[in-house]
Order: structure tokens, then sequence, then C-alpha cells
């Protein structure tokens, strides 16, 4: 396979200006990789800071609640600031450090990589802004305040949808504007080369202790691996180690919104497709002119109209499967998971634990399910609360 | 050679763009040949994106305005079809990639061809993406237009010997937009692409001013101008016309002075 590329998917469709930059970051990436000293740097990070190695949890209620497969929870949402984005987040900032840059810039759809973001600048002393979505910035205000309380500078994004897709848009803007001593920390397994393969390597960590955590729990490998996919990050790090176990399934949930056969929606795979945007050939939801098309989720995360490269190859090869949940079963999942063990997940992996419940009442109870919980649910509190119609003030 | 080598023959290049529809399609084809007729040697047409990652906020609005009128790339051709009944002024479309992608690359250049249209610029294929279009840019005698930044250092030269058409040397880094200051030393640049090839060299982003449009110019073979131009459409609308006249004919004498 060519450089950057997964199959025909993937590439470096970006604007010359950065060209130097983005071959800069990926020799200075390959080199870091192999230094023992970064390393052990970020591995002491990961344990010390972000609360590392995350647990498995059995999910023994839900397990017998659905009488089939038993069911594992890799517990991304126990990670410090509260989801599998701080592992990217701490990697590309580490190296933007060591690569000798002083500010980061970030997009942000739910939150959770803005936060993640504002919160490794303060700890490495870097200056850090954020673009996140202004309809985004209203139904997430208080991640919005996090940021702010991290030290971190919100810029609201007004062009567009407001959503996930106008973020990077400016985010790549400033980025083209400001390089030299700024480094871009893209939250998800999507854009130009090399972030697919950095993101995806930095989130591999999921799968790297999932797999020895099931070895160790159930003697053997689970049947399938499940998580939510907005650009594919947590999905691509839960997927990645398990690639070459081919009796494992690899599933992906992506947001269904009010339902495929509504235009509310952001199912990319179902829906979407091949077309070049943010830097990548890859699958995207879009017009017959090659628009890109407004998207939906209730999930601000989600709300995204394309897929990382890596995953529009494993849909190609069939190596992954990709299935569309809805809002309705989104939400019920959430509530399902806080009543039933006491979770309250983000309302992005909620839409992993919907379609579990699908799927883990026909499965024998030999076999296993990991679902990966990216995030906890605080942030959707009042969200959901609002979608239920119930009034709460804080 | 392509009608593009024209454009450079007498004198500084003077090149206009403009966000294809907007306001309306009909529109976009009188301020084209209102463009001519002010002095303009070689016109940059924009294939309205949803996401125009590279833009300022003027074209993105234009962008925007183009779009909500409902114009279709289809749409942008006919554009064309009609100034062509008037003019042969070389014609070049600035697009991103997906609309072109989504088209079928070897329909859209077989059209390009078709009507007249000389070359494309596409901000969001690189050197090291260019085979993407270069086959059936190429097979249908369409110029694939390089973007020189100032950025570029050691890649001025790989991307110059194989340039065709023009090269669009950026001025400034970021986005469009209309700058009351060019930093960059595009002098050097420009001289690091002499070094290499007789593909004439146009400099662009950020020029607004017939003073910052000479001095470009005084470094290259022209000067490329676009936010400034959308900015008098967004203004006045249907009634630009006379305005992007008087503009650019002030920017052409300017530059060849
Ligand atoms: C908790 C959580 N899960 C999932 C996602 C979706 O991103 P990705 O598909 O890159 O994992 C987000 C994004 O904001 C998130 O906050």
């Amino acid at each position: 396979m060519k450089k950057g590329r997964y199959g025909q998917f993937g590439g470096q469709y970006i604007s010359e200006t950065l060209m130097n930059e983005l071959i800069h970051l990926e020799e200075q990436y390959e080199f870091y990789k192999n230094d023992k000293a970064f390393n052990d740097e970020l591995q002491t990070l990961l344990n010390e800071y972000a609360g590392r190695p995350s647990l498995l949890y059995y999910a023994e209620k839900m397990t017998k609640d659905l009488g089939g497969a038993k069911i594992y929870l890799k517990r991304e949402d126990l990670n410090h600031t509260g989801s599998h984005k701080i592992n990217n987040v701490l990697g590309q900032c580490l190296l933007a450090k060591k690569m000798g840059k002083t500010r980061v810039i970030a997009e942000t759809g739910a939150g959770q990589h803005g936060v993640a973001t504002a919160t490794a600048a303060a700890l490495l002393g870097m200056e850090c802004e954020v673009f996140m979505g202004k309809e985004d910035t209203d139904r997430q205000a208080l991640n919005v305040y996090r940021m702010e309380l991290l030290g971190a500078k919100v810029h609201p994004v007004t062009s567009g949808t407001m959503t996930l897709k106008d973020a990077v848009n400016e985010t790549m803007r400033e980025w083209t504007n400001r390089i030299s001593d700024t480094h871009y920390v893209l939250g998800s397994v999507m854009g130009p080369h090399p972030f697919p393969m950095i993101v995806r390597d930095y989130q591999s960590v999921i799968s790297k202790e999932a797999r020895e955590q099931i070895l160790e729990k159930e003697g053997k490998l689970p049947a399938a691996v499940v998580a939510c996919v907005g650009g594919g990050s947590n999905a691509m790090g839960m997927f990645y180690n398990f690639i070459e176990d081919k009796d494992v399934a690899l599933i992906g949930c992506e947001a269904a919104g009010k339902g495929v056969d509504t235009e509310l929606h952001a199912a990319t795979i179902a829906k979407g497709s091949l077309g070049i945007f943010h830097g990548m050939k890859s699958y995207f939801c879009q017009d017959d002119q090659g628009q890109i098309a407004p998207v939906y989720s209730i999930s601000a995360g989600l709300d995204y109209p394309g897929i990382g490269p890596e995953h529009a190859y494993l849909h190609d090869t069939g190596r992954a499967t990709y299935v569309p949940v809805t809002d309705d079963e989104a939400v019920d999942a959430f509530e399902y998971l806080a009543r039933e063990e006491g979770i309250i997940c983000a309302i992005e992996s909620a839409h992993a634990v919907a379609h579990v419940r699908k799927i883990a009442g026909s499965m024998s109870p030999e076999d296993s399910i990991i679902i990966c919980l990216s995030g906890r649910g605080d942030k959707d509190v009042a969200a959901i609360a609002r979608y239920k119609g119930v009034q709460i003030s804080e | 050679m392509s009608k593009i080598g024209k454009a450079f023959e007498n004198g500084k290049a003077f090149i206009p763009f403009l966000t294809a529809g907007d306001p309306c399609a009909d529109k976009t084809v009188e301020f084209i040949l209102e463009l001519e007729r002010a002095g303009a040697d070689l016109i940059e047409i924009g294939i309205p994106f949803s996401d125009p990652t590279a833009e300022g906020v003027v074209i993105q609005d234009a962008n925007i305005r183009a779009l909500k009128k409902g114009i279709t790339t289809d749409g942008v051709f006919e554009i064309v079809r009609k100034v062509r009944e008037k003019t042969q002024i070389p014609i070049v479309f600035l697009t991103y990639i997906n609309p072109v992608f989504h088209y079928g690359y070897e329909a859209f250049f077989a059209k390009c061809q078709e009507l007249g249209v000389d070359g494309i610029i596409s901000p969001d294929v690189p050197f090291e993406e260019k085979e993407e279009i270069t086959g059936a840019a190429n097979a249908h005698g369409v110029d694939v237009i390089s973007l020189i930044a100032p950025t570029s250092d050691a890649r001025i030269q790989r991307i110059a010997k194989e340039a065709a058409g023009y090269i669009y040397v950026v001025s400034s880094m970021g986005v469009t937009g209309v700058r009351t200051k060019i930093t960059t030393d595009v002098g050097k640049i420009v001289e690091a692409i002499r070094q290499v090839t007789d593909v004439p060299c146009a400099i662009g982003f950020g020029i607004s001013t017939p003073e910052q449009a000479k001095a470009m110019a005084d470094k290259s073979d022209g000067a490329i101008v676009g936010s400034a131009i959308v900015k008098i459409i967004e203004k006045y609308g249907n009634d630009a016309a006379e305005h992007i006249y008087e503009y650019v004919k002030a920017m052409k004498d300017a530059i060849m002075e």
C-alpha cells in the first residue's frame, strides 16, 4: 500500500501551505515513536495522569438481562477528562512540545476533545485555542466553560452548519495562518496523512490493553468488539489490535439520528459515498454535486459527515461492519446502562451499547463482547433531560 | 501550449477571480465580460463548494450565496458556454476537488475541453496528489496549475519543474482575503522558480490595492485578485458591473506602469 493510504483511501488532499509541516510532522512522529525517553514520558503521563490502564469491566447484570454473550465494558469513560480523547491528546501534545511548538489548536464537537486538549496544554504549559461550532457551544455549554477554566480560548464557529465539520474547517484555516509555533491536535483518525495514522497509534492503547485483559479474564478472544464512530478514533483504537484476529468481529456504530431514511442522520457508511474532503479520500455524506451534506445526530461527537480512511478500508474489505443506531435507540441505551449498571455513559458511547443490546441475546454465553465505553455522560445529562422533555435548572 | 500563454504575452497579466453564480449565473457571465473589457488577461472562475477550507470569509460567503441560488457544476459550465459565445479570453477554474471528483474526472475535463476551459487550480490537491487529475486533465488539454506557498521551501523547485500554464505563487500565510501588508519575500520565491522553469508566475492572496498589485506584478508576471473583486460583487450585487470595471481598470493600469 502507498504511504498514507489504506487501499484507495486516505492521502494528503491539503493546501500547499501545510504540506511541509505535514511532512515534518510525520518525520518527527516516526523519530519519537522509537525514542525510549519519549515513550517512557508518554507512558508515565498515560498511567499517572490519565489513569491508564482503563478497566475492563464485566457487566454482569447487563449480561444476565440480555441473556447471551458476556458483556465487557472498556472503561475509557474513567480516564481523566472523561473520554478516550486524552490518549491521543497526550501523545500529540507531547510530540508537539518536542517539536518546539508552544501553541496547540483543536476542533471539537461534543467538547470532549477540546477539554482533553485544553487539559494537556495546561499540563504541558502550552497555549491552547479551540474551535467549536456555535450549535455545539450551545448544546455543550458546560464543556465550553471547562475549557476556559483550563486556560483555553474557545472560538464559536458560525460558518456553515456550525457543527463539527465547520470547526475542522476553521481550525485548518487557523493552522494555515500560523504554523511555525502551532500544532493542530486533530481529534480523530481523519484528515490528511499522517493524522489518521498518528491518532490511531495513540488510541490503539485501548485494544492493546483490552486484548490482554480479556485473555486474562476469559482465556480467549472476544467474539466481537463494538464502538461508536464519529471520525472513528475510539473505534480504531478498539479495533486495531484485533484486526489480525480474524474471528473477532469488529463493529462500528454510526449515528442514524432520526433514521437513515430521513435527512437527519450522520451515517456515513450507510448513506455516504466516496469523496475527497478534509484532506482525505473516504466516504462522506454529500449531495449529487459533491457538496458536503449537513448532518445531524443527538450526539455532537458523532455529528460528522465523514469517516476516517482506515475505517473506509476496513468496510470495503469486509473486515469491519458498520451499523446505524438512531437517537431514540441511543437515548434508550443511555438510560438502560445507567439503571442496569449504574454507569452514565456518553451519548456517543450509548450508540455502541444500543447495538449490543440488539445482538448479545442471540450469541452464545460462551462468547464475549467488548464495548468501548468511549466517554462518560455528565456532559449529556442536561441534553438528555431536554430530549425527554424534563425541566431542570442547575 | 494552452491559451494560457497568451495572457502573459502583453506585459504583466492581471488575473481576476470571481465565484460562479454569485449573485446569479447570468450576472457572472456579464461580470466576466466586464472584467475582460477592463483589461483582465485571464479569468479565474471559482466553482462553489460547501466547505472552502482555503478561503477567508469574503469568498466563503460568496460560495454560500451561489449555492443558495442553486448553482451546480453544469450550471458553471453553462456560464462558460455563454462567455465563450463572446470571447476567447483564457479561463481557469478554481475548484476544490470534491465537486470535480463527483462529476467524474473524465467527464469534467472533457467538458472543459469542449468549452475551452484552459486550466484548473485545486487548492486541496498538492504536488503529492496531483496524479489524481493530471491524467484526465492533460488528455483533454487542460493545464493543472500548481500553487507555491511561503512555506514551500525545498518544494519550490520540485513543483516548478513540473508546472504547466502558470504558477500561482501564494503571497501570504493563511486563507484568501484582503491584507493590508504582504510580508513574504515573494521575490525570492519567484527567483527560485525562474531557475528551473519559464512557466509564468502570478502572485495572489491578499492583493487589493493598485500599489500592491504593481509591487507584486513587478516581482513576477502578474497579479491575481480575488477577495477584493468578490467584495465589490457582495456590495453591489446585480449592479456590480460598472464598479468591477472601474476597479479592474485601475488595477490593470497600475501594473502596466
Ligand atoms: C465520548 C466520545 N465518544 C466518541 C466520540 C466520537 O469520536 P471518535 O469517532 O473519533 O471516537 C466523541 C467525540 O467527541 C466523544 O466525545
